[in-house]
């Protein structure tokens, strides 16, 4: 089952958005990196890198981020990784929400990554 | 102009100790029109910075540089930090084993840590961010360079391009970033990336003027 990877500035938002997701989808797996390491609002590559892997598995990892560093932060994060095969995780540009729930949900009936990604395209935003 | 790992070592903790200075400042640009931290979160940054290299012996700048990319990667939070992160990464990646850098592997440096920058970012010349006032100065510092200029007037006219840029950052929307959600109220405005970025490359030419004047 593909897991999923919430990356938010905030803490607060990256562990609500996973709460919200696990109402629809009790069984996915969701790890979060929210804010940095030292509790400020901001992201942090390292958290990014435990997030990633901790949910990693050969079915794959979705990445949902809010705001711009965090893309960029997860963006390194898969630069600096390389225990793991980069090219079954992905980085949705979708709004982290929405992305999250439809994400978990399409998980959890056994979708595929690029599949799970297609159906996140009615969610896509510029960011 | 031949800097050794020591002199470069030195130059880098003026910069941090510049940074810590302006902290203030920097954060008082970016709460006008984004979230208020560039200050805190580059001062942090090069505090780490100056943690991570204190004891390094300067024999191989490009590791030393590796060591300042990372320290910024891992504690600035912000923006800047895989954008920094990015820059000295490249420009250690290029200097490699060197133990001394001329002026042109200077520009060589600057040139690869502003594509690193740009791709990062996905940014280019022209949207308000810190590419503003680094690509006009490297331009600046190649054509200086071409035309034969000694090496701290190169180094002075890439500053003061550097600061032209950055004043013009006033005239531009923002469309990258934080600031970007202020659309056009972001005119009038400095772009703190461009300011910290200009900060950093007059820091290292009066540095090297200290040094070689
Ligand atoms: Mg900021």
């Amino acid at each position: 089952m593909v897991s999923l990877v919430i990356v938010s500035h905030s803490e607060k938002i990256a562990k609500g958005i996973k709460e919200l997701a696990l109402q629809m989808a009790p069984d996915v797996k969701i790890e979060i990196a929210g804010g940095t390491g030292d509790g400020r609002i901001g992201t942090d590559c390292l958290n990014i890198m435990n997030a990633i892997n901790n949910a990693y598995s050969d079915d794959g990892v979705l990445i949902l981020f809010d705001l711009g560093s965090a893309l960029m932060n997860s963006e390194m994060a898969l630069d600096f990784m390389e225990n793991i095969d980069k090219s079954k995780v992905k980085i949705a540009k979708c709004a982290i929400v929405e992305g999250a729930i439809a994400g978990a949900v399409e998980a959890s009936i056994g979708k595929t990554i690029d599949e799970i990604l297609e159906a996140l395209e009615s969610y896509r935003i510029n960011k | 102009m031949s800097l050794n790992g020591q002199q470069i070592k030195q130059i880098i903790f003026k910069i941090a100790q510049m940074i810590d200075e302006n902290k203030m400042y920097l954060t008082e640009l970016d709460a006008a029109i984004g979230d208020g931290d560039h200050g805190i979160n580059m001062s942090k940054g090069f505090q780490a910075v100056i943690d991570k290299i204190k004891d390094d012996n300067g024999d191989n700048i490009g590791d030393m540089l590796k060591k300042v990319s990372m320290a910024l990667i891992a504690n600035v939070g912000g923006a800047s930090g895989p954008l920094y992160g990015t820059a000295f990464m490249k420009a250690g990646m290029w200097v490699g084993n060197r133990r001394e850098i001329s002026i042109e592997d200077y520009y060589n440096m600057l040139l690869e840590a502003l594509n690193g920058i740009k791709a990062r970012g996905r940014a280019s010349i022209g949207e308000k961010t810190m590419v503003d006032s680094l690509e006009p100065a490297i331009n600046e510092l190649k054509v200086s360079i071409d035309n034969k200029f000694n090496e701290l007037e190169c180094l002075e006219k890439m500053v003061n391009s550097a600061k032209l840029g950055m004043e013009n950052t006033k005239n531009i929307v923002a469309t990258k970033g934080r600031a970007s959600y202020l659309g056009e109220r972001s005119i009038g405005h400095l772009d703190p990336g461009a300011v910290s970025c200009y900060l950093i490359l007059k820091t290292i030419f009066e540095e090297v003027k200290k040094i070689k004047g």
